[in-house]
């Protein structure tokens, strides 16, 4: 029973359009799963490898700017953006991986940090390319209605899921939780550890990367601010993460429905609506100190709680 | 060269130079943290957002100039960051997770925390206060009638620059001649080590977080007359401060001193050459520069020296 899980949870979600929801529900629901996708493929190297990593906004801006520079320099559909941002996402994550590495926990996390700040301010003073504050604009929308949008990452996500789950049951995932758990034992087992930390980037980044893609075929417009922020993107990636479950299959899910949820409830209430980021903090640090591994991850924990006050 | 370049360039070096003694404040601070804690405190920028706003209010509402204020503000400071310490980190440090770098994480929920407060409380708005002497300047040719180029010296950034070599003693002699100072030395070096020998690690790790706090306070302080505040400017100084420590040395007092000031001239010279847009890509150079051809920092350069002097 356990083993078809997804299919059932993928069958359920694909089901949704017919529900005939709003407008805006739908948008609520395609949020959810790109935050998961992201989550996913952030989970992939912060939770199973280890690597925490505070500059996802650089993939997802990456993969995002692909499509867009590829759509107004070429001339070519930004649905092209998805195949080509796989390229670039992994060239530039490849070569930012040989380079930050090198250092261990803590470091690591630093210069994904700037590297998020470095291609933003890029963006805004690449003029030429990017047409910096200004954005770019995708003039014309594939589809009027969400329904095919829905699908289309729902496609992605269900991709992502299976793609991880074969990658943490392989050699591979083997490797990478070796590494999380001691770097040094693993390196003295023979596990090169640079580069499967680099795997592990580039496959992350790649996945964050067809994202920020999507994104910008869904949302048609993109500008620096909006695809390479520290707080609404790097941070939020975490969060869905560490809320849901470190090191689980659907942790980021779950955390992508508490955080989209969360977030729009909280921008709905007026004079609250500024203040969403003090409760994004308030919540990692409750998150952090009560239920580090995140709600799935502490499902015993919750269990217990939950028990003790029902008796 | 002409003379109006060679102008430029001293000019530059000075400005560098001045500014590079404010950032060894900042990076001393996290030195310190990383040194002792082992761990990066992300929330250190934010914390000098904090000591700023305190000193604006203190401007505003008992008009106390800035570089009084710095007496007010570290001792709050102190506590704001011990607090911090003996509340969330401690506790997080006994907490077993998958993650292993969740103190990291905390304190950046920290820094998330107060820089949003500091959007609801003060608004987004740039602030200043205006100081009497923000303008004044020292002028080669007033000193020197028939000098060829003519250099400027800025009132208040000079100003600033000799308390913070100021502090920088207090802190050194400190940090080697009392006994509080060698225990927090002993700490940093060896924690088992240390708690043998009848060191309170606990008090050293809250008196070190509070130490540091003060000092990236006394930072904040000292950059009031010379900049604007604004709410989210705590992710630059955090990022300066990495920058610092990693140029330095990990934790090392004296690496953090030298990296400050390379990185402070570095920085000028970007703005004077380059643009002003471009800094912070020149500070992720330097931070790449300085992992592929010097990872130790500028302290295992010393550490050499001293070595072969020693032999």
């Amino acid at each position: 029973m356990k083993m078809f899980r997804p299919f059932i949870a993928l069958a359920l979600l694909a089901l949704v359009p017919l529900l005939g929801l709003s407008s805006y529900m739908m948008h609520i629901f395609i949020l959810v799963i790109m935050w998961s996708v992201i989550g996913m493929s952030w989970n992939l190297l912060g939770g199973y490898c280890g690597q925490v990593s505070f500059g996802h906004a650089a993939f997802f801006g990456m993969g995002a700017y692909t499509a867009g520079i590829f759509y107004l320099k070429l001339g070519v559909s930004a649905w092209w953006g998805l195949p080509l941002s796989i390229a670039t996402v992994g060239i530039f994550s490849l070569v930012f991986g040989f380079i930050v590495l090198r250092l261990r926990g803590p470091y690591f996390t630093l210069a994904t940090l700037a590297i998020g700040e470095v291609l933003r301010v890029t963006a805004e003073n690449l003029q030429g390319l990017t047409q910096g504050n200004l954005g770019i604009m995708i003039e014309e929308r594939t589809w009027i209605t969400k329904i095919w949008y829905y699908y289309v990452i729902l496609l992605m996500a269900a991709c992502t899921f299976f793609l991880i789950k074969k990658v943490i049951g392989s050699k591979l995932g083997y490797y990478f939780v070796a590494i999380r758990e001691d770097q040094d034992a693993a390196e003295s087992l023979g596990i090169n550890t640079t580069f499967y930390k680099t795997v592990a980037l580039c496959l992350s980044g790649v996945l964050t990367g067809l994202a920020g893609a999507f994104y910008i075929n869904y949302m048609g417009y993109i500008d620096p601010q909006v695809v390479f922020p520290l707080y609404d993107i790097s941070i939020v990636t975490v969060m869905v993460v560490m809320v849901g479950g470190v090191a689980t299959f659907w942790g980021p899910f779950v955390g992508a429905v508490i955080m989209v949820v969360f977030s729009e409830l909280i921008r709905s209430i007026p004079l609250l609506g500024e203040a969403h980021q003090t409760f994004f903090g308030v919540l990692l640090i409750f998150i952090i100190i009560f239920l580090p591994n995140g709600i799935v991850g502490d499902i015993k924990k919750l269990k217990r709680l939950a028990g003790i006050r029902s008796a | 060269m002409a003379a109006g370049q060679i102008e430029l360039f001293l000019q530059t070096l000075i400005a560098g130079f001045l500014l590079g003694g404010l950032y060894a404040l900042i990076g001393l601070g996290m030195a310190l943290i990383l040194g002792v804690m082992k761990i990066i405190n992300l929330a250190h920028g934010d914390l000098m957002m904090v000591a700023m706003y305190v000193a604006y209010v203190l401007f505003q509402f008992f008009h106390i100039d800035p570089y009084l204020a710095v007496f007010i503000v570290a001792p709050v400071l102190f506590i704001l960051g011990a607090g911090l310490q003996k509340f969330l980190i401690t506790p997080v440090l006994k907490v077993e997770s998958i993650l292993p770098h969740n103190q990291v994480i905390l304190t950046v929920g920290i820094g998330i925390v107060l820089s949003n407060l500091a959007t609801l409380i003060f608004k987004s708005d740039y602030l200043s206060i205006p100081v009497s002497y923000a303008t004044k300047a020292w002028y080669l040719s007033d000193f020197w009638k028939g000098s060829p180029i003519e250099l400027s010296l800025s009132f208040a950034w000079s100003v600033s620059f000799l308390i913070a070599i100021a502090i920088t003693g207090v802190l050194w002699f400190f940090l080697t001649r009392t006994d509080t100072g060698k225990s927090i030395r002993a700490t940093a070096q060896d924690v088992d080590a240390a708690l043998l020998m009848g060191v309170n690690v606990n008090h050293m790790r809250m008196l070190t977080f509070g130490l540091g706090s003060a000092l990236v306070g006394i930072a904040g302080c000292l950059f009031i007359p010379i900049y604007y505040l604004y709410p989210s400017l705590g992710k630059q100084f955090t990022n300066i401060a990495f920058v610092i420590t990693i140029l330095g040395g990990l934790g090392s007092i004296e690496g953090a001193i030298i990296g400050g000031i390379i990185l402070g001239i570095f920085e000028s010279m970007t703005a004077t050459y380059i643009g002003m847009g471009w800094a912070p890509v020149g500070r992720f150079a330097v931070f790449v520069a300085a992992l592929i051809f010097l990872p130790g920092g500028v302290a295992s350069l010393m550490k050499r020296r001293s070595f072969v002097s020693i032999k």
